[in-house]
């Protein structure tokens, strides 16, 4: 990526870090989140979903102001994390931390409906031949929902790849540490002479969201492929 | 071993309060649906939990209320098959066969044996998408038997074939019955696998068990007849005594002459036949220059009449209880009336080849 300055190429290493482990951290709790409101019944499971789904109908640029409140160093929670010396306000931990909540409700969205596909009946099935209800999970109901793991994963990454408002706020914009892309394309377009590098990130952008979406159809077809025998 | 099974349950408008005995061979629940046969085949694999109630294997509880014992369905020791097979669409049919190999430690029942008898080999690496409806069932009952179940529930496992796959699927049950040590609890509402596959008849309706025993003496009964009057029919037990050049097979059943359209057993096994009690004549003294070839004398034991103009009698003959379903109208012509002779007459042509049915017959030409 020679034709990528060394700022750039900072940016897109830094967002492709921020969005890795933004969906891998979110994945597991994804996934429980998804079969918790797709299978259980239980008290305050409205309240569940409105949560889940509040980041997707907030300004980003409050849910980024909640974050700080919450995770900054005088927040509750970055207070007591910070006393065990973790800090994620203005760190890409923190970068990451943004995305992955932006991009929860689309990742929980897409895994449940999947859920909502694989019939009960087979988990009762496999309940008779001897599997506890984590095992009926793990090996039934998971692998019949993993075209919707993969395609909920790839919509939390791109959500990821391209978070911004609520980024900002939450961790700013500090060169090598929470510049991802699209802050980045804003920072260049600031000053004089930046459009350029702002449209190599743009192109790397188009081709990163593109990339993601065929290698998803190409996985999801291969694993719906399989489920269906 | 044996199940007991004593439960009561409501859904809605609708109670359950259901008692009965499992022993073992096979039993088939017997019902309309909407008789209640699902509910308690479900509460049994404890997919349901009943209000209230008591069901054990032998010294085993899966659930009793009064002592607080409800076994989750992975620790009930079941196999299970399911009408629509269930296969897991993921998976080989040999993973699907080796699934609760998984979660279970016994390995009593031998995989090659259980492929064999159900003539699945050629299938084990395929997926269940490309079975057949009747490959898939085959596969589904090897599945729960090596599972070494202490039970095997089956909820109308040939419903959803045509007649040649239930053909093809019924003398697997039959071998199941006559070949597996443990009870086998299975929901029917078909007078043709209850006639070929029961050992004992729990008869169901609205909820609640009106018959129970075995099952010559249930399906020969007038009073019971859970699918209606035009649905009866007895069975005898019979065995194959000779085939004729002609296309029949003759059989033997308490000292008298069958004459049945031609089987696949061989001369001296057993053979159960279920006549129709549609197809059953009455006469008061033995009729001669008829076509029939099956005249049976007897005596009549309980004669019920129904709300229409019909009326289903039971008429005692030394090859065992035959039901005939007549006009009320001929019955008081012929003055019938419990203890009267009379002659039961069954065309041979009448028998129709799914009702007649024994343990060894199709079994290896799968």
């Amino acid at each position: 990526m020679a034709w990528l300055g060394p700022q750039e190429w900072e940016a897109v290493a830094l967002s492709l870090r921020v969005s890795f482990w933004a969906t891998l951290a979110s994945l597991p709790l994804g996934i429980f989140v998804a079969h918790a409101l797709a299978r259980w019944s239980f008290p305050g499971k409205q309240v569940l979903n409105g949560l889940v789904h509040l980041p997707l109908i907030l300004p980003p640029v409050v849910t980024g102001y909640l974050l700080l409140l919450t995770f900054g160093t005088k927040g509750p929670i970055g207070g007591l994390m910070q006393d065990m010396g973790i800090v994620l306000a203005f760190r890409w931990t923190g970068a990451a931390l943004a995305a992955g909540v932006m991009g929860f409700p689309l990742m929980v969205r897409a895994i449940r409906l999947s859920i909502e596909a694989v019939d009960p009946k087979l988990e009762q099935a496999a309940s008779t031949l001897g599997a506890s209800r984590l095992w009926v999970f793990a090996t039934v109901t998971l692998p019949l929902i993993l075209p919707g793991i993969i395609a909920g994963s790839i919509l939390g990454f791109a959500k990821a790849m391209g978070e911004f408002g609520a980024t900002i706020t939450f961790v700013s914009n500090i060169p090598g540490e929470t510049r991802t892309v699209p802050s980045a394309i804003y920072a260049f377009l600031q000053v004089p002479g930046g459009e350029s590098s702002a449209m190599r990130l743009v192109v790397v952008s188009v081709v990163v969201a593109m990339g993601a979406l065929l290698l998803s159809e190409w996985l999801a077809r291969r694993a719906g492929k399989r489920v269906a025998g | 071993m044996t199940l007991s099974v004593d439960i009561r349950h409501s859904l809605g408008a609708f109670t359950l309060d259901v008692r009965f005995e499992a022993p073992p061979g096979l039993t088939v629940l017997f019902g309309r649906s909407g008789s209640g046969k699902s509910t308690v085949i479900n509460a049994v694999a404890g997919l349901l939990t009943p209000d209230d109630g008591r069901i054990t294997v032998e010294d085993q509880t899966l659930l009793d209320h009064s002592r607080g014992i409800d076994l989750p369905p992975h620790r009930r020791g079941l196999g299970y098959i399911f009408q629509e097979g269930r296969l897991f669409p993921h998976m080989t049919v040999r993973q699907n066969l080796m699934f609760s190999r998984w979660f279970r430690k016994s390995r009593r029942s031998d995989f090659g044996e259980v492929v064999d008898m159900l003539g699945i080999g050629a299938l084990l690496d395929r997926r269940p998408g490309a079975l057949s409806g009747g490959e898939k069932q085959r596969v589904a009952i090897g599945r729960a038997l090596l599972g070494d179940p202490r039970i095997i529930l089956a909820d109308e496992p040939l419903a959803a074939l045509d007649e040649p796959r239930k053909a093809e699927i019924l003398p697997y049950f039959e071998r199941l019955r006559d070949e597996v040590a443990v009870p086998i609890l299975y929901v029917s509402h078909s007078a043709t696998e209850v006639a070929r596959l029961a050992t004992t008849v729990v008869t169901l309706e609205n909820g609640r068990v009106t018959g129970q025993g075995p099952a010559t003496g249930i399906l020969g009964d007038p009073m019971l007849t859970p699918l209606g009057a035009r649905a009866a029919g007895a069975v005898l037990e019979t065995t194959v005594k000779r085939h004729h050049d002609d296309g029949l097979t003759e059989l033997q059943a308490g000292g008298m002459t069958l004459f049945v359209p031609r089987v696949a057993q061989r001369v001296g096994q057993p053979l159960r036949i279920r006549i129709a009690a549609q197809e059953v004549i009455l006469a008061r003294r033995r009729p001669e220059g008829l076509s029939a070839l099956n005249i049976l004398p007897g005596q009549v034991v309980k004669i019920r009449e129904g709300a229409g103009p019909g009326a289903l009698v039971s008429v005692a003959t030394p090859a065992g209880t035959i039901l005939a379903r007549i006009t009320q109208r001929s019955a008081r012509e012929l003055g019938l009336g419990e203890g009267v002779a009379c002659h039961a007459i069954v065309k041979s042509v009448a028998i129709a080849p799914e009702d007649v049915g024994g343990a060894e017959r199709i079994i290896g030409s799968a």
